[in-house]
C-alpha cells in the first residue's frame, strides 16, 4: 500500500483552562492518517484520544484551547489545508465535505426535536446548496439505505429508533458528504456485542466501497486489532506506541500496550491470560514525572521517572515507533 | 393526544382542588366576617341574595357540610358569586366581567411579550457566553429582584408626576364611553404603556437569566457539537439545535410560573388604579369583601389554568417526544 | 420566575451530583458572586439584628419636620407626620427577615417531606403526592395568600410566614422529587436497600446529603419569594400594618400620596433594599446553581483575554518559534 498522508498532524498540544490551573490534555501528538487506511487509537478513558479527534477539527468546547502545533489536510490532488489556520467560515466549509466524525453514544448525537431526515437533510442543504428538495430526500433515502434502514424511518425522531439504528444513521449521516476521513469515536461502545460487530463489518464494506479513510477511537484494543490496519495507543496525552495492527498484537512493545493487550479477551487466535494493568490512569491535573506510565509499570527502571521517552522507531524495528526507554 | 388528555385532566382535577379550597377557607376559618357583612347590611338585601351568600359561605349551620358542598357548586354553575359589597348590589359575576377583559389584555399581552423578548436576548447571551453582555448579568439580576409593583411606583412617580408623559392611572380617559372606536382604543392603548412597560421589564429579566442557563447547558450537548462539525450556518445551529431545544424547559417553566407572574401583575394593576381584576381585587380587600375577593380568585386560577393548558399544546407541538409513537 | 440549573438537570434527567468532598462543598464560596451575595446577606442579618439600636429615632415618633427631604438629620427624609423615614427601614429589617427565613424554613421543611417521601416511595404515594405538588404549583400563590390573610383576624408575622410557607413549597417538591429518584436508582441506594438498611436510615444517610445543594437552592429561592410577597401584602395592607417593615413603609408612603407629593425619598429606600437583599439572595442561589451544574460555571479570568467560543476552538501557540505557517491558498471544495 502506498503510504501517501491525507491528515498529518504534527507537535500538537491541547491544554483544559489557560492560566496556572490549565491541565495539558494532549501533548506534542505527531500522527499521521494515511489514504485508505484504518488507523485505529487506543487508550484507557482519560488518555487524550477523544480530544485529539476534536481537536482536529476545534471541535474542543471551552475550556478546551489548542497551544500548538500544526494539523493539515492533503486534498487528493496534493494540496495542504492549514485547518488550525481556517477562518470560521472556511473551516464549516471544511467540516462534514472533506472529515466527518461519528460521536461516540449515539443517544444523544441526534437531535431529539427534529426527524431523522431533516438532521440527514440539513447538512446536505448546507454544502450542497445547488441541490433540490427532492434531490436531498432521495439522498437521505440512499444513505439510510446504506446502513441498511427502511425509507420509512425518515420521518422518524431519534427517540423513536432503537439505540442501534440511532448509530447506523449517525454512521449514514457521516457519509452524507463522501468526505476523505471519517473519524469514530467509539462508535459502537453502547451497543451489544452481536450489533457492534454487525455495524463494524458493514462499515468496513462501505469503507471499501466508498474509499475513504478512518480514525478508529475505542478503548478496546481488541476490536481495533480485528478492523484496524495500523495503531496508535495513547497514555497520558502522548502516543506511546505505533505500529501496525498485527505487530502491535504479536509483538507490543510498550509494557503500556502489552499490558492493554492483556486486558481485554482476543475474538481469534490463541488465548492470552487476561492479566490487566494494575493501578488507573493518572488524572490529567497530576501527571507523573518523567515517562507517565512509571508508577504502573512492571518494568519501570532509573531513567523512567526522570525523563520523558522520545517517540522514535526501535532498533530492530523500522517502520514501527515506540516512546519508552527500554527501547532507546 | 394521550399527553394532551393527561394534561386536561390535571387541570381539571387542579379546578376542582382550587374551588374546594374557595369552598373551604371561609368555613375552616375562625369568626364569621361575612355574618357580620350581612347584618349590615340587613333590610337591602333581597333574600334570593341572602340566599346565595348563605350557601356560598357556608352560614345555614343547620346544614351539613357535604349538603353545603353541593348547595356551593348548584350556585357556582349557575354563575352566581353572591353580591359584592364594594359595589352593592352588583353581582360579583357582574364586577369580574367587566374588569377581566382589561387584565387578559394588559396581562396577557405583556406576559407574552416579556417572554419572547427574555427568551430572545437569552438565546444570544447564552450562545455568545462570554462576550460583553455576561457583564449585563448583575443589572438583570438586579433588575429581577425588584418587585413589580415598586417598579410601578418608580415609573408612575418619573413619567407621570415629573414629567406628565404619561397618565398616573386608569385604563382610560374618563371623559370617554367604553366603546370599539379609535379614540377609546387609542386612550386605553395610551393608559397601558406604563403599567404595561412595568410588567415587562420586571419579568424580562427572569427569563433572560432562565433562558441564558439553559442556552449554555444545552451548548455542551453531544447534538449541538454534531451540528458544529457538520458545518451547519451559525444560525442553524443556534436556532435549530440549541435553541430549540432549550426552550423546552422554559416553556414548562413558563407555565409553572404563570402563577407567580399574575401575582405580580396584578399589584401593578393596584399601583396603576387599572380596572382590571387585580384592582378589583385591592378594592376588595380594602372593603372586606368577600364575595369579591373569593370571585376573583376563583378566576385568576381558572384563567392561570386556562393559559397553563396553551402552554402544554404549544410543549406538545413543539417536542415531538410527548406525540405517541407513530 | 426562572427555570433553575437545579431543575434543568431534573429536566435531562441528568444524574445529580454526587456526593461532594468537603473541600468540594466549600469550594462554591469561593465564587465572586457567591462571595458578594454573602456580603451583602450578612449586611442586613446585620441590620436586622442591631437594627432597633441602630435607629436613630424611634420610626413611630412624629415630629414637627414634615416631608422633609434626606438631610444630615434624617437620611432618608421624613414622612408627612414627621417621622425618621430611615428609622423605619432600620426598625423593618427584622420583620422582613424573620418572616422570609421562617417561611423557607417552613416551606423547605414540607418540600423536603413530601418530595423525598414521593420520589422515594413511588407508587400510589408518589402519584397522590406528585399531583398535589403540581396543583399547589400551578394554582396562584398571592391571591390565595390574601384571601387566606383576610379571613384570618390577626395578620402577625408568624401567621403571614404559615401562609406564605404553605404556598410556596411546592416546587421545591416537585425538584426533591426528580432528584430522589434519579438518586434511588443509584448503586449505592440499591445495595443499602438490599442488605436491608431500614428505610428512614437509608434516607437520612444515603439520599438527604446528597439533596443538601439542592434544597440549599430551593430554600434560598423561597426566601426570596417570601420575603417579596410578604412586603406586597404590607403594601397592600394585608398584612399588620402597625408593624414595621419595607412593605408598611410603602404603604403608608402609597396612602398618603407620597407619590403626587413628588416624596421620593419616603418610597426609594425600601425598594432598594427589597432589590439588594433580593439580588443578594439571587447570587447566593447562582453560585450554588454553578456547583450543582458544572456547565454554568464561567471560566474565570483568562476567559476575556482568549475569545472562548463554541464550536470553534481557539489556536494559540505559545511558542514563537513556530516559523512561518502558510496558510491554505486554495478554496475549500464546494
Amino acid at each position: 500500500m502506498s503510504a501517501e498522508p491525507v491528515l498529518t498532524i504534527s507537535g500538537l498540544n491541547v491544554d483544559y483552562g489557560t492560566d496556572a490551573g490549565a491541565v495539558h490534555a494532549l501533548r506534542d501528538i505527531d500522527l499521521t492518517l494515511n489514504r485508505g487506511e484504518v488507523l485505529g487509537l487506543a487508550g484507557e478513558s482519560g488518555s487524550g484520544k477523544s480530544t485529539l479527534a476534536y481537536a482536529v477539527t476545534r471541535l474542543l468546547s471551552p475550556p478546551g484551547v489548542i497551544t500548538g502545533g500544526e494539523v493539515h489536510y492533503h486534498r487528493p490532488g496534493g494540496d495542504r489545508v492549514d485547518i488550525l489556520s481556517l477562518a470560521p467560515r472556511r473551516l464549516r466549509a471544511f467540516r462534514w465535505q472533506e472529515l466527518s466524525i461519528v460521536f461516540q453514544g449515539a443517544m444523544n448525537s441526534l437531535n431529539p426535536v427534529h426527524t431523522v431526515h431533516s438532521q440527514l437533510t440539513d447538512v446536505l442543504a448546507a454544502h450542497r446548496p445547488e441541490l433540490r428538495k427532492r434531490q436531498r430526500t432521495e439522498r437521505a433515502v440512499e444513505l439510510l439505505g446504506l446502513v441498511g434502514i427502511s425509507a420509512d424511518r425518515l420521518a422518524a425522531y431519534p427517540h423513536q429508533l432503537s439505540g442501534g439504528m440511532r448509530q447506523r444513521v449517525m454512521i449514514a449521516m457521516a457519509l452524507a458528504l463522501e468526505p476523505e476521513i471519517v473519524i469514530m469515536d467509539e462508535p459502537t461502545t453502547a451497543l451489544d456485542v452481536v450489533m457492534q460487530r454487525q455495524i463494524l463489518r458493514r462499515l468496513v464494506q462501505l469503507r471499501r466501497q466508498l474509499d475513504f479513510s478512518v480514525v478508529f477511537i475505542t478503548h478496546d484494543i481488541s476490536l481495533l486489532i480485528e478492523f484496524s490496519d495500523r495503531i496508535a495507543i495513547m497514555y497520558g496525552g502522548r502516543i506511546v506506541e505505533q505500529a501496525g495492527a498485527a505487530e502491535i498484537y504479536r509483538d507490543p512493545r510498550h509494557p503500556y500496550s502489552d499490558g492493554l493487550l492483556h486486558s481485554f479477551p482476543a475474538l481469534h487466535g490463541p488465548r492470552r491470560e487476561l492479566t490487566g494493568i494494575p493501578g488507573s490512569p493518572p488524572h490529567l491535573s497530576a501527571m507523573p514525572t518523567g515517562c507517565a506510565f512509571h508508577p504502573r509499570c512492571g518494568k519501570a527502571f532509573d531513567p523512567c521517572a526522570g525523563r520523558v521517552p522520545l517517540l522514535a522507531p526501535p532498533a530492530d524495528g523500522p517502520g514501527r515507533a515506540v516512546a519508552c526507554h527500554l527501547h532507546s | 393526544m394521550k399527553y394532551v388528555l393527561q394534561r386536561l385532566a390535571f387541570y381539571a382535577v387542579t379546578a376542582w382542588a382550587a374551588i374546594t379550597i374557595n369552598f373551604l377557607i371561609p368555613r375552616l376559618m375562625p369568626g364569621d366576617p361575612v355574618q357580620a357583612l350581612l347584618s349590615r347590611y340587613q333590610g337591602q338585601l333581597d333574600t334570593k341574595a341572602i340566599d346565595s351568600l348563605k350557601a356560598l359561605f357556608g352560614l345555614d349551620e343547620q346544614q351539613s357540610m357535604w349538603q353545603q358542598y353541593t348547595d356551593y357548586w348548584a350556585h357556582l354553575l349557575d354563575g352566581d358569586l353572591g353580591l359584592s359589597f364594594t359595589f352593592f348590589p352588583t353581582p360579583v359575576s357582574e364586577v369580574i366581567g367587566q374588569s377581566l377583559p382589561w387584565t387578559l389584555a394588559l396581562v396577557g399581552t405583556t406576559t407574552l411579550i416579556s417572554f419572547v423578548l427574555g427568551t430572545g436576548i437569552g438565546v444570544y447571551s447564552g450562545w455568545k457566553r462570554g462576550s460583553w453582555l455576561d457583564s449585563l448579568l448583575p443589572v438583570t439580576t438586579f433588575i429581577s429582584s425588584i418587585p413589580y409593583f415598586w417598579l410601578g411606583l418608580v415609573a408612575i412617580a418619573l413619567f407621570a408626576e415629573k414629567w406628565s408623559l404619561f397618565p398616573n392611572s386608569g385604563g382610560y380617559d374618563n371623559a370617554l364611553v367604553p366603546a370599539f372606536d379609535w379614540p377609546f382604543i387609542s386612550s386605553a392603548l395610551y393608559h397601558a404603556v406604563l403599567p404595561g412597560v412595568t410588567i415587562v421589564l420586571s419579568a424580562v429579566a427572569g427569563w433572560i437569566l432562565g433562558m441564558r442557563n439553559m442556552m449554555v447547558t444545552v451548548s455542551s450537548e453531544d447534538y449541538v457539537m454534531v451540528a458544529q462539525a457538520k458545518g451547519l450556518s451559525e444560525r442553524r445551529v443556534m436556532f435549530g439545535y440549541a435553541a430549540r431545544n432549550a426552550v423546552l424547559p422554559n416553556i414548562s417553566g413558563f407555565a409553572l410560573s404563570l402563577g407567580f407572574i399574575v401575582g405580580g401583575t396584578l399589584l401593578v394593576e393596584m399601583v396603576f388604579t387599572y380596572p382590571g381584576i387585580g384592582f378589583q381585587l385591592l378594592q376588595a380587600v380594602g372593603g372586606k369583601d368577600y364575595p369579591l375577593m373569593q370571585g376573583v380568585f376563583l378566576i385568576i386560577t381558572l384563567s392561570v389554568l386556562a393559559a397553563n393548558l396553551l402552554a402544554d399544546l404549544v410543549y406538545a407541538a413543539l417536542d415531538p417526544r410527548t406525540r405517541k409513537e407513530a | 420566575m426562572s427555570v433553575t440549573a437545579t431543575d434543568v438537570a431534573v429536566l435531562d434527567g441528568a444524574p445529580p451530583p454526587a456526593a461532594p468532598t468537603r473541600r468540594a462543598r466549600l469550594r462554591f464560596l469561593r465564587g465572586g458572586k457567591t462571595r458578594t451575595g454573602l456580603i451583602l446577606l450578612a449586611f442586613f442579618v446585620l441590620l436586622a439584628v442591631a437594627g432597633p439600636w441602630l435607629a436613630p429615632h424611634d420610626p413611630d415618633a412624629m415630629s414637627d419636620q414634615l416631608l422633609q427631604p434626606p438631610s444630615g438629620g434624617h437620611w432618608f427624609g421624613t414622612t408627612h407626620t414627621g417621622q425618621d423615614v430611615f428609622s423605619q427601614i432600620l426598625v423593618g429589617t427584622r420583620g422582613v427577615l424573620v418572616v422570609g427565613l421562617l417561611a423557607a424554613v417552613i416551606a423547605t421543611a414540607l418540600s423536603v417531606l413530601v418530595g423525598v417521601s414521593a420520589g422515594f416511595l413511588g407508587g400510589a404515594v408518589d402519584e397522590i403526592l406528585s399531583a398535589l405538588s403540581n396543583i399547589f404549583l400551578v394554582l396562584p400563590g398571592l391571591p390565595l395568600i390574601i384571601i387566606v390573610a383576610s379571613f384570618v383576624p390577626e395578620t402577625g408575622d408568624i401567621v403571614i410566614a404559615v401562609a406564605i410557607a404553605l404556598t410556596s413549597w411546592a416546587w421545591g417538591a416537585r425538584i426533591l422529587r426528580a432528584q430522589t429518584l434519579s438518586l434511588r436508582r443509584r448503586d449505592y441506594v440499591e445495595a443499602a436497600r438490599a442488605t436491608g438498611e431500614s428505610t428512614p436510615r437509608i434516607i437520612l444517610f444515603e439520599i438527604l446529603p446528597n439533596l443538601t445543594a439542592v434544597i440549599a437552592s430551593g430554600f434560598v429561592g423561597t426566601v426570596i419569594f417570601a420575603v417579596l410577597t410578604e412586603i406586597t401584602l404590607a403594601f397592600i395592607g394585608v398584612a399588620d400594618i402597625s408593624h414595621w417593615n419595607w412593605g408598611t413603609v410603602l404603604f403608608w408612603a402609597q396612602s398618603n400620596q407620597a407619590l403626587a407629593q413628588g416624596a421620593w425619598w419616603w418610597f426609594v429606600p425600601a425598594g432598594l433594599c427589597i432589590a439588594l437583599l433580593g439580588t443578594a439572595l439571587a447570587l447566593i442561589n447562582f453560585g450554588i446553581d454553578e456547583f450543582v451544574n458544572p456547565r454554568l460555571r464561567t471560566a474565570t479570568g483568562s476567559s476575556r483575554k482568549m475569545k472562548m467560543r463554541v464550536g470553534f476552538t481557539p489556536v494559540a501557540r505559545k511558542s514563537t518559534g513556530d516559523g512561518p505557517r502558510e496558510h491554505s491558498s486554495k478554496e475549500p471544495r464546494p
